[in-house]
């Protein structure tokens, strides 16, 4: 029987790490963040988890000791945002690249400047060539059900790579709303120990972990770190099968949401995916084909499938939380574009940036969206193919 | 969306607006519905404004924006009436419910023409009366409970008394002011 | 077997190499020969040695062995002439020769 709450984003995180019990926390505080290594030491100090919480002077410092537990053969996570992330930078390459299972709870922020505590995805955007793992929520549910499954995915011997579960900073990280747990002991059969076959804390098998390498080895290492990343795909689909027979709640790369006969579609991630769920039904009422493709799964990035789901549509809206400074859009436009044409879709599909600093997404907006997709194919009408949603002109 | 009731809070940073909506998010999950309590930060200090909001529903909520035409507006602190637009877009088959030693028909002239109801209650006095200090949220809670109808009175005030003991466990001493701050607020709200 | 590192080499397939270049076994670098890159050579003079030991320490290497309080000949293979040995020694029983 699941176990009906209501628990804001943060705390559902909280609540999966207490369930899990990890080995090592090493934490730094950042808004919105701090609640999770909060209720973490907290479950510590009431003696419900022996995670050993290491108090760091900074991000930069979490990550080092992350890397440092991960290495010993420890379960390790550590919680940040924004401009922590960035703290961070140096030490995420060298966690993926050393091929160290840990988890990161990102509460995606915008980053500084100008300074600002609220959602946007500039953080976990910047790091989507790290080579972690991303995973992305739209509610405190999705968050807390993906947390279950990241070590899962993790610490698979055919991935090995470091995982970052986020979530929306504010609008669910500090949000409370109804959500499904499930019992502790399902979830600890569920995630299972951790076993590492090779761990620097064993003495029966001496190792070393991040040695220099040369040119003659540098790439080769890159090459084996991307396969990890195509095998990731399959770990993803199958820790979310073995999720659905336990909770029967489904999970894939992404959700298509009114899709399948849709002649216009946005492509986006997070928390305003449920707003424009929102904008889809009373569109759909008045007699509007429209659709959604929600994406879970940013890396490894399912492009071909992305593709795939969307080619029937007119045209699709790709919808970016961050922006990428190319001067043309962010970053999920660039990537859902790419692999549009590699499947010689003909598809149009437009640029938007919405919600930066945590500015509001409603289902005005998200209306507004369709209806400039639907000019532009219908009525021929130019529409700006890069453009930022709410912007006052 | 349709049943959701959606209600704004305005509050200034410390005075417990943001609690506030967490704990009617909190009634209102016991009586089985599906729940939304959220804040918006501003400047995120001690007395600037800030806003919170619910959404409650008899089915799961997916809209993840702010509230831009609430059915109910609870205002903590009269004196944000002015600064802030409290009455924007709320609809007028709704309510507002204002801490104010005044009456509804004195604060009217000051809500840019808004006609629907509108309800006061001196929380402050309450709080102080039963808590000793201004604590406004609590009186305010039940203010909102009251006008809304989300919760029957009996119910409410023996969900809150649970919460409070779980909430105040290291201060057991408070519960029964907060718990006569709840009564009087019930009683003394008026239209 | 990845696991097996002396099978890696500069020639190895991506395939061969240990994910994330982890290195399995203890003192793998005794397998590398790293004297190959000398350029010069310390020589020690038995007759000025009064063996106070002040050389081993300084080594960065580790290749002056010591075996019941004497120094034994420099372990040649993995000695890269830094001449630091031959620095610290107040007795001038080491000094750097030219080439190999």
């Amino acid at each position: 029987m699941a176990i009906r709450e209501r628990l804001s984003g943060n705390e559902a995180v909280a609540y999966a790490i207490r369930q899990i019990n990890p080995d090592v926390m090493p934490a730094f505080p950042i808004t919105p963040s701090t609640e999770i290594p909060q209720y973490v030491s907290t479950f510590i100090a009431n003696g419900e988890i022996d995670t050993e919480f290491i108090p760091v002077e900074s991000e930069h410092s979490a990550m080092s000791a992350a890397i440092g537990a991960s290495a010993a053969g420890c379960r390790v996570l550590t919680a940040t945002s924004s401009c922590g992330m960035a703290l961070m930078w140096e030490e995420l390459y060298v966690a993926a690249s050393n091929r160290l299972p840990l988890a990161l709870a990102l509460v995606n922020r915008a980053l500084s400047g100008p300074i600002n505590i609220n959602c946007d995805h500039s953080d976990s955007m910047g790091a989507r060539d790290t080579g972690w793992i991303q995973i992305y929520a739209e509610n405190n549910q999705e968050a807390y059900d993906n947390f279950v499954q990241a070590y899962r995915i993790s610490e698979h011997k055919d991935v090995r790579l470091p995982i970052m579960i986020c979530q929306d900073g504010f609008i669910t990280s500090h949000a409370v709303e109804n959500i499904e747990l499930i019992e502790d002991e399902k979830v600890k059969a569920f995630v299972g120990e951790y076993e590492p076959e090779q761990y620097l804390l064993n003495p029966q098998m001496p190792m070393a972990v991040g040695p220099y390498a040369t040119s003659p080895f540098y790439m080769e290492t890159k090459m084996l770190q991307n396969e990890a990343m195509i095998h990731a795909r399959k770990v993803i689909l199958d820790v979310a099968a073995d999720f659905k027979e336990m909770t029967g709640r489904s999970y894939g790369f992404f959700e298509s949401y009114r899709l399948e006969d849709a002649d216009y579609a946005i492509v986006m991630i997070g928390s305003a995916a449920g707003t424009t769920k929102e904008a889809i039904d009373e569109l759909r009422e008045a007699g509007k084909k429209v659709g959604l493709l929600k994406i879970r799964v940013f890396r490894p990035f399912p492009g071909e499938e992305i593709a795939n789901a969307l080619k029937h549509t007119k045209a699709v809206a790709i919808l970016d939380r961050s922006e990428g400074f190319r001067a043309g859009g962010g970053p999920l436009s660039a990537e859902v574009k790419e692999h549009l044409y590699d499947i010689h879709a003909s598809t149009r599909a437009v640029s938007y940036i919405y919600g930066l600093g945590g500015r509001d997404y409603t289902t005005v907006e998200a209306k507004e969206v369709y209806r400039q997709l639907e000019d532009m194919i219908e009525n021929g009408t130019n529409i700006p193919q890069y453009q930022y949603i709410g912007l006052r002109k | 969306m349709k049943d959701t009731i959606e209600i704004r809070w305005h509050g200034r940073g410390g005075q417990g607006a943001k609690t506030a909506a967490l704990l009617l998010a909190d009634v209102a999950f016991k009586t089985g519905k599906y729940v939304q309590g959220f804040p918006e930060y501003g400047p995120e200090r001690m007395g600037a404004p800030i806003t919170a909001y619910n959404r409650i529903s008899s089915f799961p909520i997916r809209v993840h924006s702010n509230i831009y035409t609430p059915k109910y507006v609870v205002v903590v602190d009269e004196s944000l009436i002015g600064p802030v637009d409290v009455t924007a877009g709320l609809k007028e088959d709704g309510a507002i419910i204002v801490n104010t030693p005044e009456s509804p028909d004195e604060i009217r002239p000051l809500l840019n023409g808004y006609s629907g109801k509108i309800y006061t209650l001196d929380a402050k006095e309450i709080s102080i009366r039963t808590l000793g200090a201004n604590f406004p949220n609590s009186p305010m809670l039940a203010a909102i409970v009251a006008v809304s109808g989300i919760m029957e009175e009996h119910a409410f005030m023996k969900e809150m008394e649970t919460s409070y003991h779980h909430k105040f466990a290291k201060k057991p001493e408070v519960i029964e002011g907060n718990m006569n701050a709840l009564k009087l607020a019930f009683k003394e709200v008026t239209k | 077997m990845k696991s097996d590192i002396s099978k890696i080499h500069e020639k190895s397939k991506y395939t061969d190499i240990t994910p994330g270049n982890q290195i399995y076994g203890g003192g793998t670098s005794k397998a590398f020969n790293t004297g190959e890159w000398r350029t010069s050579t310390p020589v020690l003079d038995e007759s000025k040695c009064v063996h106070c030991l002040l050389c081993a320490p300084v080594c960065p290497d580790s290749c002056i062995p010591v075996v019941s309080g004497k120094r034994l000949a420099f372990d040649l293979e993995h000695c890269k002439g830094c001449g630091i040995c031959a620095y610290q020694c107040k007795f001038g029983a080491i000094t750097m020769r030219e080439g190999k």
